[in-house]
């Protein structure tokens, strides 16, 4: 059936996809040394990826996502240093805290203008820090929780300190919630979320229940968030206030936007570009990152976000 | 706890000449801008500097830092701002974000990160007791210019041509420009204005608030409370949300020091989620 | 006109914004199969009724029943659920899908399959099956896989209807479906609301007088908010105040 075909034919992998997450496999073992930014990549990569599903399926702007990945975070930390160290645990531990979070809150987010939402959300990430900061018993708080020390990944790969274990830990967890955000934007459930996204009084006026579908991918979203703070934890051995921190939330922000918002691989995609470029620029102007990041965004916004971040487009469109 | 009272006012006074420019041109525009703080910081550095440097009374520095960040505020409008009205929110506030980024860091560079000391003139020094009430005499200065200019703003909204034009304007942008009101010189001299009135507060605040280069980060949040909870159609809406602000900020960060700021970002939750487009909405306006 | 017949109905429909009374004390029955038509100059307020049926508004006083059950409180999209689907009067589309991609998604949300979230769109269900026939029925199968929003205004207009059609509706509120639409193309639209399924029961605002005639068994006359009058379409064509609030006079008639 010709319809079904044509329906069925952006859900379908493409060609570049397996050569893609392959050479993401091998990086560590093609790249040894960079282990350690291979690792971060995966983890900011993971944590943009939640953000898109936000942001680009379902059109809250969101500046405080880092509450997800903070509580993750912390989660993990407390859970090791508390429960258990095993690493699976943890980051289940930290997924499920994330998800509650990310359930309450997304009552907060359902009505209101864009500007309600920004506000909330970014209200929202600045109580956590607050919380994480003055609950210091707990916390550690300025010092943070620090000196974790993880059992090995599947009983068997411990965490070296050239990072192959957890780059290769990373990019397995994010390639396993990635294959579960790409079923979910393909489904008819994602198929809502861009009707809710595109018109909202539209998918009201077919039945979709808005808010039930919002608090679903929100907590869904919250949970994503949460493994990358947990794997952030789990891979570095400590966590510390700058998990809430808004520049966090801002950064993930502008990788997204640099990728591309609403089609998944934006947000690994903009990580890459993101990351490697700040190494490179910290490289040589360690104080005034601020000002060149501040500088392309202005660029960026007023040549045209569409214009600049697909190149494929480039060609099509005038 | 009088005393706090008074100090939770002068501080929201304050909040709200800092933040009236950017609930007006919100309402004005529906343009989201993060970067009103660094209009703010223009206005504070400028008074700083011209103490420092040029000996400049500070009464005299107060409408030259608002001539200064108006002058910013109209140039920014006219080169950056303008191509960007129809753009989608995220987009503004991406935008807004890196203005702040790169004004940061140009402060950073020229003047230096460490925070500006303000020399207050001898007579703005000082306190006065009133039984349990005690009122510093600067932070009795700044309501007292503060309340003039809201006086004043109020008026101008009311009772002026520029100000009907300008609540026609926010109330349907289409029609009043049918109606021959010039909306793209509505616009920039309300930026213009907004910005000089940010910058006038931040000269005000250099010495409460403290002055470094991270002040448009750190406050901007205080500025998008006041707007989100005050709502962007009416002054007295802003006004009542930035003094609610005020005297919360101050009285938990007395009170409760171990939850200062928390107080205030759960009261902020809470009124949104109430009433997600403020407190304050004029019926039948736009919101 | 027996109780059990009717499928629609409002009592004592009032909405008040400020000091502006918009709906006034309105009543309204729809029956089985109805092709009803709801007449009245610019600013009667015949939208506002519709967002009232539908539940974008709430009602300041006043009931609303759908098959008998009293739906004043419920949700907008439970109402959609229950069989009562609108079309809008300025199109609402979801302009980053096709229209294939949005007949898919509705008829998908119709059959109940929203929450899946693991299969992909189009895979089960019969849903492309339906999608395609009502692309046919609607002559959008040649913009099936264009994005909508790069669609000529008389598809976009036909793709409004077709999304209300993919809901099943059994009560169908029709906001101007021809308003803005090029005379080439209010044939194809004009046939497909003739062709609509005959038990299902037809609101229709329209201020083309033709169309109103020809497609209406009765008519309601909206003016000010407050209905002025409800009859046959000969009741109304010879009532000598409707003619007065159209034209403003009594003498001319009010279609060819």
């Amino acid at each position: 059936m010709s319809a079904q075909t044509d329906l069925l034919r952006t859900s379908r992998i493409k060609a570049w996809e397996p050569p893609v997450w392959l050479l993401a496999f091998a990086s560590p073992l093609l790249f040894p040394s960079h282990a350690l930014i291979i690792n971060e990549i995966a983890i900011v990569g993971l944590f943009a990826v939640s953000l898109d599903l936000v942001l680009g399926y379902s059109g809250i702007v969101s500046l405080g996502h880092a509450a997800f990945f903070g509580l993750g975070a912390y989660a993990s930390a407390l859970f090791c240093k508390h429960v258990n160290p095993d690493p699976h645990l943890g980051l289940l531990v930290s997924m499920g805290a994330a998800a509650l979070l990310g359930c309450a809150a997304s009552f907060t987010v359902l009505r209101g203008s864009d500007l309600t939402r920004l506000m909330v959300t970014l209200g929202i990430a600045l109580i956590l820090l607050e919380l994480a900061n003055k609950l210091d018993w707990l916390t550690g708080g300025i010092d943070g929780i620090q000196g974790l020390m993880f059992a090995p990944v599947l009983g068997r790969f411990e965490f070296d300190l050239a990072g192959r274990t957890a780059s290769y830990y990373s990019i397995t967890v994010l390639l396993v919630l990635f294959v579960v955000a790409r079923r979910i934007v393909h489904s008819p459930f994602g198929a809502t979320l861009k009707a809710i996204r595109d018109n909202r009084l539209r998918a009201m006026a077919i039945g979709i229940p808005v808010h039930a579908r919002l608090i679903a991918i929100y907590t869904v979203a919250a949970a994503m968030a949460g493994a990358a703070g947990a794997l952030f934890t789990q891979t570095s051995g400590f966590a510390s206030l700058d998990v809430f921190e808004f520049h966090r939330s801002a950064d993930t922000l502008l990788m997204l936007v640099i990728g591309g918002v609403g089609w998944l691989y934006g947000g690994i995609a903009g990580a890459v570009v993101f990351k490697l470029m700040q190494d490179w620029i910290s490289g040589i102007t360690q104080q005034y990152w601020g000002f060149w990041l501040g500088l392309f965004l202005v660029v960026l916004v007023l040549v045209g976000r569409d214009r600049l971040l697909k190149p494929w487009t480039w060609w099509r469109k005038a | 706890m009088l005393t706090i009272l008074f100090d939770g006012i002068a501080y929201g006074m304050l909040l709200f000449v800092l933040a009236v420019g950017l609930a007006v041109t919100m309402g004005l525009m529906n343009f989201i801008n993060l970067a009103h703080g660094a209009f703010a910081m223009a206005g504070g550095y400028i008074t700083v500097l011209l103490m420092q440097r040029a000996d400049v009374p500070f009464l005299v520095c107060l409408p030259l830092a608002f001539i200064g960040s108006a002058l910013l505020g109209a140039v920014c409008e006219r080169t950056l701002y303008r191509p960007l009205y129809r753009k989608t929110h995220l987009d503004q506030v991406l935008f807004s974000i890196g203005l702040v980024f790169m004004a940061v860091a140009a402060v950073d560079y020229y003047v230096g990160s460490t925070q500006q000391i303000m020399q207050l003139p001898e007579w703005l020094k000082g306190r006065t007791e009133i039984g349990s009430l005690g009122m510093g005499h600067y932070r009795l200065f700044i309501i007292a210019v503060c309340a003039a200019l809201t006086v004043g703003l109020q008026f101008v909204l009311a009772r002026t041509r520029f100000g009907s034009r300008l609540r026609a304007a926010v109330d349907d942008q289409r029609v009043a420009a049918g109606m021959g009101i010039n909306v793209n010189l509505v616009f920039l001299s309300t930026f213009a204005f907004g910005s000089g009135l940010a910058g006038l507060g931040g000269a005000l605040g250099a010495e409460v608030l403290g002055l470094d280069p991270s002040f448009p980060l750190k406050f901007m949040i205080y500025f998008l409370i006041v707007v989100a909870v005050g709502g962007t159609s009416s002054i007295t809406g802003p006004l009542l949300a930035a003094l609610l602000l005020g005297v919360a900020d101050v009285a938990g960060k007395y009170y409760i020091p171990k939850m200062g700021a928390f107080i205030v970002y759960s009261l902020m939750i809470v009124i949104l989620l109430w009433k997600p487009n403020g407190l304050f909405v004029r019926q039948g306006g736009k919101t | 006109m027996s109780a059990s017949d009717t499928v629609l109905s409002c009592q004592g429909l009032v909405k008040r914004f400020g000091g502006i009374v918009a709906t006034n004390d309105v009543s309204l029955e729809l029956r089985r199969g109805a092709r009803h038509a709801l007449i009245g100059p610019n600013g009667a307020g015949k939208t506002t009724l519709i967002n009232l049926l539908t539940g974008v508004l709430e009602p300041t006083a006043g009931r609303i029943a759908l098959q008998g059950q009293d739906i004043t409180r419920l949700a907008p999209h439970q109402r959609v659920r229950r069989g009562m689907v609108r079309t809008f009067q300025i199109n609402q589309l979801f302009a980053s899908m096709t229209p294939l991609e949005t007949l898919g998604l509705v008829v998908s949300q119709q059959r109940g399959l929203g929450i899946r979230w693991w299969r992909p769109l189009g895979r089960d269900g019969g849903v492309a099956e339906r999608a395609q026939q009502l692309l046919e029925q609607f002559h959008l199968a040649e913009v099936a896989n264009q994005q909508t929003e790069h669609l000529a205004y008389g598809k976009r207009r036909l793709l409004e209807i077709a999304i209300a059609l993919a809901c099943e509706p059994r009560v169908l509120l029709l906001d101007e479906p021809v308003a803005g639409v090029p005379a080439g193309e209010r044939e194809e639209l004009l046939q497909t609301v003739a062709a609509l399924p005959a038990d299902v029961s037809v609101l229709l605002i329209e201020h083309d007088m033709d169309l109103v005639f020809s497609f209406a068994d009765r008519m309601t006359v909206l003016v000010n908010g407050a209905v002025l009058t409800e009859g046959t379409p000969d009741e109304i064509e010879a009532n000598p105040q409707v003619k007065a609030v159209y034209l403003g006079y009594e003498d001319e008639p009010l279609h060819v």
